[in-house]
């Protein structure tokens, strides 16, 4: 059968299920919601047995961190995003999976290469990113310092 | 309750910022990838331009868990360092402020990783 790109890609939107955004919406509201409110609960906790705000900021990321790795390894993780979406994408969470999930893949190609590099697949590109945003903010912010 | 309002407010902050993006999930070509650079750059903008700040004052982790956040913390260290150090600060200040997270995220994830096998996914 002979198709250009355009009716191919027409015909496979056709045929691809109808993504339900309410109910999806809806489920990385409740998700990432609660993984939020979580945070906010032990962010309250650590201050509560009287850690110091300055480190609790950085301690709650670590903790959400740590859960998410570990349950990205247990595999409980894969199982909650497949519907979570969002939900489990946006929070540091996504972050923390990110990093986790190809090293775990592609173990078999060794601790250096395998491991090593493609933790960053996915994370790399947001910390290169994120990186280069701020230092062009902070050049900015120092032009802005010293001409006005 | 202080505690359980400060948890409804991260809880529906932090729920309606996922439900936003997951739109952009539904009804455009974007991969996880694409989206998270998304969010951590327009997370740097949002602090640089000082409207994140006070937007976690209200949400707290509802505004800090996301990875807008994380933006945003990138964008208060090179603040910080800048007013401290100078020029150089615009450099050494955003991966000191969001250190923390990533060092974890490494460690963590090389450590998880070594110890369990990828699952079959279906």
């Amino acid at each position: 059968m002979n198709v250009d790109k355009q009716t191919y890609k027409k015909y496979v939107a056709s045929r691809a299920p109808a993504s339900p955004l309410v109910k999806d919406m809806f489920l990385a509201f409740v998700t990432g919601g609660a993984i939020c409110a979580f945070a906010e609960g032990l962010y309250n906790f650590y201050l509560f047995i009287k850690i110091e705000e300055e480190t609790v900021r950085t301690l709650v990321p670590v903790t959400i961190v740590f859960l998410a790795s570990l349950s990205t390894g247990l595999g409980v993780f894969d199982s909650l995003a497949k519907f979570a979406g969002a939900g489990t994408l946006v929070p540091i969470t996504g972050f923390s999976n990110a990093v986790i999930s190809p090293a775990l893949d592609d173990k078999s190609e060794g601790l250096v290469m395998g491991v090593g590099a493609k933790m960053f697949t996915i994370s790399g590109p947001v910390i290169v990113y994120g990186v280069i945003s701020s230092v062009i903010y902070g050049v900015i912010y120092w032009l802005m310092g010293v001409l006005l | 309750m202080s505690l359980l309002w400060d948890m409804v407010k991260a809880f529906l902050v932090g729920g309606a910022i996922c439900a936003v993006v997951q739109i952009f999930i539904d009804k455009t070509a974007l991969t996880p990838a694409r989206i998270l650079v998304c969010l951590v750059t327009l997370g740097v903008v949002l602090g640089a331009i000082g409207v994140y700040k006070p937007f976690i004052d209200f949400a707290g982790c509802g505004a800090s868990v996301p990875l807008t956040g994380f933006g945003a913390t990138l964008a208060e260290g090179v603040r910080k360092a800048v007013d401290e150090r100078g020029l150089i600060g615009a450099l050494t200040g955003g991966l000191a402020g969001s250190a923390g997270g990533i060092a974890a995220a490494i460690f963590f994830g090389y450590f998880f990783a070594l110890v369990f096998r990828s699952k079959p996914r279906d």
